[in-house]
């Protein structure tokens, strides 16, 4: 047992106290807060900001459209068609990273096939400002493995929805409608909260895909530490790359305690 | 559980039962025949136990009745009403589960009174009846408990109250005790009886358990294979089942190959007369099926069956006697059991008045218990 | 659902298309064959895999023993492990790289095995609930009992009775952490050194048809290896259901 708890304080406690440690340091080693007062303000709070407005677009939107796809497949009569999206979102989620930002110019750059199909019926994307390589572009991306992440956290959640339940409610004479608002939706909201939740903490922690796609010049916070650690520094702001990464763990760390919160209410229902 | 006194008679008429008509019902899936022309009334206010074993199709008939299933042919009549464009929603019959069926998501009372808010009753009125019927269930200080919170048979009294609180005009219950411990099941099936009684209210209960069916209701109705075996009250089934099948279904039952001459048969060197009005066995060779209390012992070295197994059972004991190739199972009181030992020769005789009797089946088959 | 499908499918069927074609337009399989001679793939390709493997041999040789631990002895330390397979979620990996330059000393960080060493980090959640996962559908408890009650000591138990119930979810455990690897570019990026991912992002300055041929190869690498662990659970299911049908 001990190896493991070494192992863990080696490889993540050590890094994080670092961090932290860092964070309120200037270069030279001194205690000072200008670090942290650097990071509210100015291109740092807009990174902070846009990261956090991205990550409630790639939550919020997958997150909706995850429920009522995962319900399609869940009542579905093809068992097949049920087993087939099962497996693929278990591996869509998982494609994430550089590979997909590729395929995704592939698809929608400048000169992607659907950019160009699209040109074809006179639709251009490019021309009403959209791209692949900008904000947008990357929501765009973000969508195509957040989706299926939901869908995967949410259809046992759906499993657990008992039949018994609704032929209750049927028997005290609700219409499906009714069923739905007084017992359906309730005992899924915790669920479909812990889900979006999740979305949100993958889509704000994540870095590759947008470094790929916008080669580091987009004001999200990812990015911005990334640029730290290449290097790019403007002298007396060393340090203010790790208040950037102690301002992500105080949200990821919010994101989790009111996912923890959530997923306590979802087991209890769904037992 | 406690016990609960209401505090006098109940001011609001109950619903009295409907008569409920259940005419050649047949639902098949796939292959299977779950109903196979299944017919049944129902008397206002009766309580009427379906049992069989598991794919008998005593749930199938339930849900038909219910409206949860559409039969293939036959009709559902309720008061004179055929409910075939009647869905499940507008039935107004109260079902209680086999098990988890209160929204987990409300409370005890909200699960109550939800039948009521669906018919659009105001809260106070809805509340105050909630109120009543927990008390009743005997679960008035878990009113704002949530299920989880709530130990299975707590549940399902919820459940039951749930149901009743819409004022049925039938009331379902399909195995509602099956997933409770025994002591539950026992205090509960007391509670859902003397509730019955009380209410009035025309009632289906689904069971495997003979036992719960036989304490419970006022006639039995045995299943096999999507038909009725026999309907019949608890008495008469146990004491006259028609067919072999009840007859090894219900209490336990033993198995002798007979000679058959006219209309009585031999058993162990005795002659018994055959029992009238029942079903036909056909041509070719008989079995006689006998309850353990239709026999007598008599100690006697000479006696061509002996002892092979006795249990003890309180009042009774239970002692299996070889005859030959064939064992029975025999009823004695537990003071002239207490002489009887293990090996001891013994000749049995017939003491029932009639016996029941089936076709043949084969030597491996005849042990046979309920 | 047709739609989702659709959206689903028009990339991929894009970045074939592209990966598939060469700088005329036709189809043509120059960019595939083109991979492995392109300058510093073989190079990278051979870093991946050598980090892949001490990745895997660590993850295992670290969470098999604390897994089974767990299991076996102390329930009570179950949720602390649990929260802690959850922090990874709370430190992804550009903050962990981040603490990580700042922090360790230089001639750790010259090694390209830091890598390894933080990825099984990473890896940690999925590895523990897989194995998590295996070992309650064996049924540990009872299976060391019978085997120590007969005599067997810790090592032949492990060897003989555990490990070889357990394969289908250590194999899983393999698999994810193997795809974990050859898919990381946030980490091997920073630290500077050039794994697969990194160089498909540094290639694409030269040749877009090849980057786009190495990462569909990628994702089709990905989705085979993810079907495949599909298909050990599936194997792994049965097992616990014919464990629960004999009681």
């Amino acid at each position: 047992m001990t190896p493991f708890f070494v192992y863990v304080f080696l490889g993540l406690g050590i890094p994080t106290i670092a961090l932290v440690n860092l964070a309120f340091r200037t270069h030279a080693g001194k205690l000072t807060t200008k670090n942290i007062h650097l990071v509210t303000h100015g291109v740092f709070l807009t990174g902070f900001e846009n990261s956090i407005r991205l990550a409630l677009i790639s939550s919020i939107i997958p997150g909706i459209l995850g429920v009522f796809l995962a319900y399609a497949v869940h009542t579905s009569r093809s068992n097949i068609g049920r087993r087939l999206i099962a497996t693929a979102s278990g591996v869509l989620a998982n494609f994430g990273g550089i590979n997909l930002a590729f395929i995704f110019i592939a698809a929608l750059g400048a000169q992607g096939l659907l950019t160009v199909w699209l040109n074809a019926i006179h639709v251009n994307p490019y021309s009403h400002g959209f791209s692949i390589y900008t904000y947008y572009g990357v929501a765009t991306v973000y969508l195509y493995f957040q989706l299926p992440l939901m869908m995967l956290v949410i259809t046992p959640a759906l499993a657990g929805l008992r039949p018994a339940w609704r032929e209750a409610a049927s028997n005290m004479g609700a219409s499906s409608w009714r069923y739905w608002r007084h017992v359906g939706v309730p005992v899924l909201m915790p669920s479909v909260l812990g889900g979006m939740l999740l979305l949100f903490g993958s889509a704000f922690a994540a870095y590759a895909t947008a470094a790929a796609l916008t080669g580091g010049i987009i004001a999200l916070t990812p990015i911005q530490i990334g640029n730290f650690l290449n290097g790019n520094v403007i002298a007396g702001q060393e340090n203010v790359g790790y208040a950037l990464g102690l301002g992500m763990l105080v949200v990821l760390a919010i994101t989790m305690i009111l996912y923890g919160m959530v997923r306590r209410r979802a087991s209890k229902w769904l037992q | 559980m406690k016990e609960t006194s209401t505090t006098g008679p109940r001011s609001d008429a109950t619903a009295a039962g409907a008569r409920v008509e259940l005419d050649r019902l047949v639902r098949t899936f796939g292959s299977v025949r779950a109903l196979d022309g299944f017919t049944l009334t129902i008397e206002p206010g009766e309580f009427v136990a379906l049992l069989g074993p598991s794919g008998c199709g005593k749930t199938t008939a339930l849900r038909v009745l219910a409206g949860f299933e559409q039969p293939d042919e036959g009709r559902v009549v309720v008061d004179g009403q055929d409910l075939a464009d009647v869905s499940a929603q507008k039935r107004d019959m109260g079902m209680v589960f086999q098990s988890y069926s209160l929204f987990p998501n409300m409370n005890v009372t909200n699960n109550v009174t939800f039948g009521l808010r669906m018919r659009h009753q105001k809260k106070g009125p809805s509340r105050a009846k909630a109120g009543e019927l927990l008390e009743l269930v005997g679960l008035s200080d878990q009113a704002s408990k949530y299920p989880h919170q709530l130990s299975g048979g707590q549940q399902q009294r919820v459940a039951l109250a749930r149901a009743l609180a819409i004022e049925p005009r039938v009331l379902l219950l399909d195995e509602p005790l099956s997933a409770l411990d025994a002591k539950v099941r026992g205090e509960l099936r007391d509670q859902i009886r003397s509730l019955q009684q009380r209410l009035a209210i025309t009632t289906v209960f689904v069971t495997h358990d003979q036992e719960e069916a036989l304490s419970m209701a006022d006639r039995v109705c045995v299943m096999s294979k999507g038909n009725i075996e026999q309907t019949a009250t608890p008495a008469v089934l146990y004491a006259r089942p028609t067919t072999a099948f009840v007859a090894q279904f219900v209490g336990i039952s033993s198995r002798v190959p007979v000679e058959t001459s006219g209309n009585e048969v031999t058993i162990f060197g005795q002659t018994c007369p055959i029992r009238t009005g029942e079903a036909d066995p056909g041509a070719g060779p008989r079995d006689a099926l006998l309850r353990p209390e239709d026999f007598g012992i008599e100690v006697d070295p000479d006696g061509k069956g002996f002892v092979t197994h006795k249990s003890f059972l309180g009042a009774t004991t239970r002692l299996v006697v070889q005859v030959g190739e064939i064992s029975v199972r025999v009823d004695v009181r537990s003071d002239q059991g207490a002489d009887i030992e293990l090996g001891t020769h013994v000749r049995p005789r017939v003491i029932a008045r009639d016996v029941l009797v089936a076709p043949r089946m084969a030597i491996a088959a005849a042990v046979v218990d309920g | 659902m047709l739609l989702a499908g659709a959206y689903f499918l028009l990339p991929l069927y894009a970045g074939l298309k592209f990966a598939l074609q060469n700088d005329a337009g036709h189809f043509s399989f120059f960019a595939v064959k083109a991979i492995p001679s392109a300058q510093g793939f073989s190079a990278a390709f051979t870093l991946s895999m050598k980090l892949a493997l001490v990745t895997v041999v660590l993850a295992m040789l670290l969470m098999v023993p604390t897994t089974i631990y767990v299991h076996l002895r102390l329930p009570r330390v179950r949720r602390i492990v649990e929260f802690i397979t959850i922090l990874p979620i709370v430190i992804p990996p550009i903050i962990l790289i981040e603490g990580v330059l700042g922090s360790y000393p230089g001639w750790i960080k010259s090694s390209p095995y830091l890598l390894s060493f933080l990825y099984v980090v990473l890896a940690m959640p999925f590895v523990y609930r897989s194995l998590d996962a295996g070992l309650g559908a064996i049924d540990l408890k009872t299976l060391v009992e019978a085997s120590r009650s007969l005599g067997g000591s810790w090592a032949q138990t492990l060897r003989r009775v555990i490990l070889p119930n357990l394969r289908p979810a250590l194999l899983s455990a393999m698999v994810l952490t193997l795809a974990l690897v050859l898919g990381e570019y946030t980490m091997a990026s920073l630290d500077l050194w050039e794994t697969v991912p990194v160089w498909i992002v540094n290639f694409q300055q030269s040749d877009g048809h090849i980057t786009v041929a190495a990462s569909m190869i990628g994702l089709i690498g990905t989705w085979v290896l993810l079907t495949l662990i599909v298909s050990l659970d599936r194997s792994q299911s049965r097992r616990s259901r014919r464990k629960a049908g004999t009681t």
